[in-house]
C-alpha cells in the first residue's frame, strides 16, 4: 500500500492551497521512497557482514580450488588452472586415496548392491506417482537416484576383496556406522532413565560428560586406552599373550578404534535430545495402551517410536552434518593411519593444505561440501519430509 | 558535575594510557660515579716540569649488551629435542647481549608450512628457524632467508672451520653463500645390543640381511629381564612424523654405489624416479620385514616412541640418527648404559644397474668404495637441525638472532650440548669428534664413545655418503607422496607395484608442475655434477 493514500481526508490540500501540493506530494513521495528503502539500509551491514564472513571465504576457497598456489620471488603467486586439481582427484594421482581402489564385488556385495538399488527405484517410483507425474520432481528424484547409486556402488566397490576404500568411503563409514551406534545407544539409555530407577538423574550428568570434553582430549584418551604397549589394558593383553599384536595397526581395527572414540563422544548429544523427545510425548496415549493390553515393546513401537519419528529425523541430519567433518580423533589417534586406511575427507584436505597444495586442498573441501549437501538435501526429500508428511 | 568529572577523569586516563605505549622504549639508567683520576701531561713549557692533578668525572662504561631490548622469537619443532636447548640457552644470551629469546614451537608436520606461510603472507612473527636446511632452497628462492656469509666470514668466535666439511658446505650453503648455522649433526645409524649380541656370538649386521638374521634371533624374547616378551627391531614408521628417511637407508645401499655424486633419489639427466627397479622393490620388501621383528604397533611410532624402547631396553636393535647413542647414557631414563654400539648403516653385496634396472653383485666396478665386499651408502639424512634468519626483520633483529644461534653453535655450549641426550643435537664440529674425554665425562665408556663417534666419523669420510633431496619443493616428493606410498604398503593397503607405480608418477607430477629443466639443474647442484 502506498503511503499517501494513507493520508486522511481533512489532510487534503483544500483548493486555496494548491500552490502548496506540488511541495508536499514531493516531501510524501521522498518519505515514503525512504521508508521502502529504510529496511534494506538498516540490513545492509548485517548482509555486508555475512557476506565478508560466509560468502567472500566461499568464493576465494573455489578460485584456490581452481588454481595452484606457488612460491616465487618476493611473494607467492596463484595460477589459474581450471579443473586440474578436482581431475586428479577424480581421475588422476590422488584417485586412489580420495576414491579408493574399485574392484570387482564379491556375491554379497553384488546382492547387496541389487537390494539398494532395488528400494531406490521402488522409492523413486513410489515418489512419483504420489506427486502425480510432476516433471520438476521426477527431475529431482532421478538426480538423487543417480547420485545415489554412485555412492552405493562407490562403497561396495572399494570394500569388495581386492578393492580399498579411499578418504570418501571411510569418511561415509564413520558416518552411518557412527551415527547407527549413537542413535541405538542413546535411544537406549534415554528410554532408561525416564523409568523410575534411582539415582536417574544422577545419570543423566553422567551420561552428557563425554560430550563436555574437548574432543582434541578425547582423542588422546583413546589413543592411550587403545595402546596396547603401554595402554592401562597392557597387563590384559600380555596375560591374554597378545603382547606381540596391536588390533589397530590394522586398518580396519584401526578403523574400528576412531569409531569407538567417535560413539562415545556423540552418543551423550543423542541421548540428551531424544530424551527431551521421549519425555515431552503424550501420556495420554501411552496410558490408553497399556489399559488396552499392550505390552511394553508395543507402547514402543507403536506409540512412542512414531512420536520420537520428527525430532530423530532432524536429530540425524544435525549429527550427518556434523560428522562428515571429523578430523580430530583419526589425526590424534592414528594421524590418518595405517596408511591412509583412517583418513577422512577433512583430514585430507588437512594434510594437504599442510604440504601447501592448497589447490588440491580447497578442491578436496569443495567436493566434501557438495556430497554433504547433496546427502542432505537427498535426506530431506526422500526421509524427512516424508516423516513430518506421515504424522 | 560528576558526568563532567567523569568525562575529565576518562580523558586523563586514556591520555596516560596512550602515552605510556606509544612512548618510547625506556633506556636503561647508566650511573655516573666520580672518581678521582690522575691525569699526567707533558707540556713543552720553559722551567721546570709541572705535574698536574685535576679531579674530572668520568661515566662508569657499562655492561657491553648490544642487543638490550630486543626480544626474538625462534620458530622450532614441539621438542623436548631440539627446542629444550634453545629455551635452555635463551637465558643465558639474554645475560650477555640482552637479547630475550622466546622459542615458539610446532608438531614437525606442521613446521615447513609454517615457516612458509609466516613468510609469504607478511606475518613475520617468527625473526629465525630452527628447521631442516634441505628446506632452504624453498626459502631461498621468494628471498625469505637472510644471507650470514658476511657475519660468518666476520666472527672468528663460530670457529667456522671446525664445523665438518659437510655441514658446512652443504648443509649450510647453497649456491655459495651461508645462509644457516649448524647446530646439530645427522648421519642415520644403527644401534645394537653389546651385550645381546656378544652373548649370542654375533656380529653387528654388515648387510641388511645380517640385520635381519640378528633381528629375527631376539625377536619375542625378555630382552630387559621384565618377564615380557621384547623386540629385535624398532624402527620408527609412522606417517606425517619423521620416519620417511629410513627407507632411503635400504634403497640407497643398493641404487648408490659409484660415489656420492651418482645419486639415489632420480636420474640427473632426465629427473626420472629411480624407483621402478629390482633395488627400490627389494629395499621395500627389507624394509616391510623388519616390521615382522618390530613392536605390533610400530606403524604408529615416531622416533621419540622407538628411542624410548631401545633405551629402556626393549630392542636389540635400531635404526635412528646420533640421538640414541647420548640417550643411552642418561641414567634417568635409560637400562642400556654402556651396553649400546654403533654401526654405520648396513649395506648390500648386490647393486643397481642403472642401464637395466637390474640388480649385479658388487665387484671392483660396481661397488668402488665397498667394504669387505659391501657397498655401504651412509644417508645424511635431513642435514642437521640448523638456525636460519629471516630476512623482513630489522637489522639489529637480524644481528641479534645471527648471534643467538652462533652462540648456541660455538664449541662452548654446542660441545656440551651434543653429549645430552635430550637436546636432540648430535656431533657436527671436529673438536667434538677429536675430543673424547668430553663424551666419557658425560658417562659413555671409551668403548662406547669409540663406537658411536666412530660410526659418525666413518659415515662423514664414506666417498660413497648419500646427500638428501635438496631440491625445490622436497617435502612434497618425500614428506607427501613418498610418506604416503610406504606407509600404505606397509600397512597392506597397497602391494609392491602399486607402492612403485605410485611413488613414480607422484614424483612425476610434481616434477612436470614444477618444470622438468629447472628440478634437473637443481638436482645436478645439489650432487656436484658438473656438465
Amino acid at each position: 500500500m502506498a503511503p499517501d493514500q494513507n493520508i486522511p481526508e481533512s489532510s487534503q490540500p483544500a483548493k486555496s492551497e494548491v500552490t502548496a501540493a506540488p511541495q508536499a506530494s514531493q516531501f510524501l513521495r521522498v518519505t515514503s521512497r525512504a521508508d521502502r528503502t529504510a529496511s534494506s539500509v538498516f540490513i545492509m551491514p548485517s548482509v555486508l557482514v555475512v557476506l565478508l564472513l560466509a560468502i567472500f571465504p566461499l568464493i576465494i576457497s573455489l578460485y584456490l580450488s581452481l588454481s595452484r598456489f606457488k612460491f616465487v620471488k618476493g611473494g607467492f603467486e596463484i595460477k589459474f588452472v581450471g579443473l586440474a586439481n578436482f581431475h586428479k582427484l577424480f581421475f588422476g594421482s590422488e584417485q586412489k586415496h580420495f576414491l579408493g581402489v574399485l574392484a570387482v564385488p564379491s556375491v554379497v556385495g553384488w546382492m547387496v548392491f541389487g537390494s539398494v538399488i532395488g528400494l531406490l527405484i521402488y522409492a523413486l517410483f513410489r515418489g512419483f506417482i504420489q506427486r502425480r507425474f510432476k516433471a520438476r520432481s521426477l527431475i529431482g528424484n532421478i538426480l538423487v537416484f543417480f547420485f545415489l547409486t554412485a555412492l552405493i556402488w562407490l562403497i561396495i566397490a572399494s570394500l569388495a576383496p581386492q578393492g580399498r576404500p579411499g578418504t570418501t568411503v571411510v569418511t561415509l563409514l564413520y558416518v552411518y556406522i557412527d551415527i547407527f551406534i549413537q542413535y541405538c545407544i542413546g535411544l537406549s539409555l534415554a528410554l532408561l532413565v525416564t523409568q523410575q530407577i534411582r539415582f536417574r538423574r544422577f545419570f543423566r550428568v553422567i551420561y552428557l560428560i563425554p560430550m563436555m570434553i574437548t574432543p582434541v582430549g578425547i582423542a588422546y584418551m583413546f589413543r592411550m586406552l587403545v595402546d596396547t604397549d603401554k595402554g592401562p589394558f597392557q597387563p590384559i593383553w600380555q596375560a591374554l599373550g597378545l603382547g606381540l599384536f596391536s588390533w589397530v595397526s590394522n586398518p580396519w581395527g584401526a578403523r574400528a578404534a576412531i569409531m569407538l572414540g567417535d560413539i562415545w563422544q556423540w552418543t551423550p548429544f543423542m541421548f540428551i535430545v531424544l530424551l527431551a523427545a521421549i519425555e515431552g510425548q503424550s501420556v495420554e496415549l501411552l496410558e490408553a495402551a497399556y489399559v488396552d493390553g499392550s505390552n511394553r515393546w508395543q507402547a514402543f513401537w507403536h506409540i512412542t517410536f512414531p512420536q520420537i519419528l520428527p525430532v530423530t529425523s532432524t536429530l540425524v541430519l544435525i549429527r550427518m552434518i556434523e560428522a562428515f567433518k571429523i578430523v580430530d580423533l583419526p589425526n590424534i589417534m592414528t594421524n590418518g593411519g595405517p596408511g591412509t586406511a583412517t583418513e577422512s575427507l577433512t583430514l585430507q584436505a588437512f594434510i594437504t593444505w599442510r604440504s601447501l597444495d592448497l589447490g588440491t586442498s580447497a578442491a578436496i573441501a569443495y567436493t566434501l561440501l557438495f556430497l554433504v549437501t547433496f546427502i542432505g538435501i537427498s535426506y530431506v526429500s526422500l526421509i524427512r519430509s516424508r516423516v513430518a508428511g506421515e504424522l | 558535575m560528576s558526568k563532567k568529572f567523569m568525562l575529565l577523569f576518562s580523558l586523563v586516563l586514556v591520555g596516560v594510557l596512550l602515552l605510556t605505549a606509544c612512548g618510547p622504549t625506556p633506556t636503561p639508567v647508566v650511573q655516573t660515579v666520580e672518581v678521582p683520576v690522575e691525569v699526567v701531561t707533558t707540556v713543552e713549557v720553559p722551567g721546570e716540569e709541572v705535574t698536574v692533578v685535576e679531579t674530572v668525572v668520568v661515566t662508569a662504561a657499562p655492561e657491553a649488551k648490544p642487543y638490550e631490548g630486543v626480544e626474538l622469537s625462534i620458530l622450532t619443532f614441539t621438542g623436548p629435542q631440539i627446542a629444550e636447548p634453545l629455551q635452555r640457552r635463551g637465558p643465558d644470551f639474554e645475560a650477555l647481549t640482552g637479547a630475550k629469546v622466546n622459542v615458539v614451537v610446532v608438531p614437525f608436520n606442521e613446521l615447513y608450512q609454517k615457516i612458509l606461510t609466516d613468510a609469504a603472507t607478511g606475518t613475520n612473527s617468527f625473526d629465525g628457524w630452527v628447521f631442516a636446511p634441505q628446506w632452504m632452497v624453498d626459502f631461498i628462492t621468494p628471498g625469505y632467508m637472510e644471507d650470514l656469509t658476511e657475519r660468518v666470514n666476520n666472527d672468528p668466535s663460530i670457529q667456522w672451520d671446525d664445523i665438518a666439511s659437510f655441514f658446512r658446505d652443504f648443509s649450510a650453503t647453497y649456491g655459495g653463500k651461508i645462509y644457516t648455522i649448524p647446530l646439530d649433526g645427522d648421519f642415520h645409524m644403527v644401534y645394537y645390543r653389546t651385550d645381546l649380541l656378544q652373548e649370542a656370538g654375533l656380529n653387528p649386521p654388515e648387510t641388511w640381511d645380517d640385520y635381519l638374521a640378528v633381528a629375527k634371533e631376539f625377536h619375542g624374547k625378555d630382552l630387559n629381564g621384565d618377564g615380557d616378551p621384547d623386540y629385535g627391531s624398532c624402527i620408527s614408521k609412522k606417517r606425517g612424523a619423521q620416519a620417511y628417511w629410513f627407507i632411503t637407508d635400504f634403497v640407497a645401499s643398493m641404487a648408490q654405489s659409484q660415489g656420492t655424486g651418482q645419486g639415489t633419489f632420480f636420474k640427473p639427466d632426465t629427473m626420472e624416479p629411480l624407483v621402478d627397479n629390482e633395488a627400490f622393490r627389494k629395499a621395500m620388501e627389507l624394509y616391510k620385514e623388519t616390521g615382522k621383528y618390530g613392536p605390533p604397533d610400530e606403524l604408529n611410532l615416531d622416533v621419540g616412541d622407538t628411542r624410548g624402547l631401545f633405551t629402556s631396553g626393549r630392542c636389540a636393535l635400531s635404526m635412528d640418527w646420533g640421538d640414541i647413542g647420548p640417550l643411552a647414557i642418561d641414567p634417568t631414563t635409560s637400562t642400556v648404559q654402556d651396553k649400546v654400539g654403533a654401526v654405520i648403516t648396513p649395506g648390500s653385496k648386490t647393486v643397481l644397474d642403472w642401464d637395466t634396472g637390474k640388480l649385479v653383485p658388487c665387484d671392483e666396478t660396481s661397488c668402488p668404495y665397498a667394504i669387505n665386499g659391501v657397498n655401504h651408502a651412509p644417508f645424511a639424512a635431513y642435514g642437521g637441525w640448523s638456525g636460519g634468519v629471516n630476512s623482513a626483520i630489522d637489522q639489529l633483529k637480524k644481528d641479534a638472532a645471527y648471534a643467538f644461534f652462533a652462540y648456541m653453535s660455538a664449541p662452548e655450549q654446542a660441545n656440551e650440548d651434543v653429549t645430552i641426550g635430550k637436546t636432540g643435537f648430535n656431533p657436527y664440529r671436529t673438536s667434538q669428534f677429536l675430543n673424547r674425554q668430553a663424551w666419557v665425562e658425560a658417562g659413555m665408556s671409551p668403548t662406547a664413545a669409540s663406537d658411536y663417534l666412530g660410526a659418525i666419523e666413518s659415515s662423514l669420510a664414506s666417498p660413497n655418503m648419500v646427500l638428501d633431496l635438496r631440491i625445490p619443493q622436497n617435502q612434497r616428493y618425500q614428506g607427501v607422496v613418498l610418506d604416503t606410498t610406504v606407509a600404505q604398503y606397509l600397512a597392506g593397503e597397497i602391494d609392491l607395484d602399486t607402492a612403485v607405480q605410485q611413488i613414480y608418477d607422484g614424483w612425476q607430477e610434481i616434477t612436470d608442475e614444477l618444470g622438468r629443466e629447472d628440478q634437473a639443474a637443481a638436482y645436478q647442484g645439489t650432487l656436484g655434477v658438473q656438465k
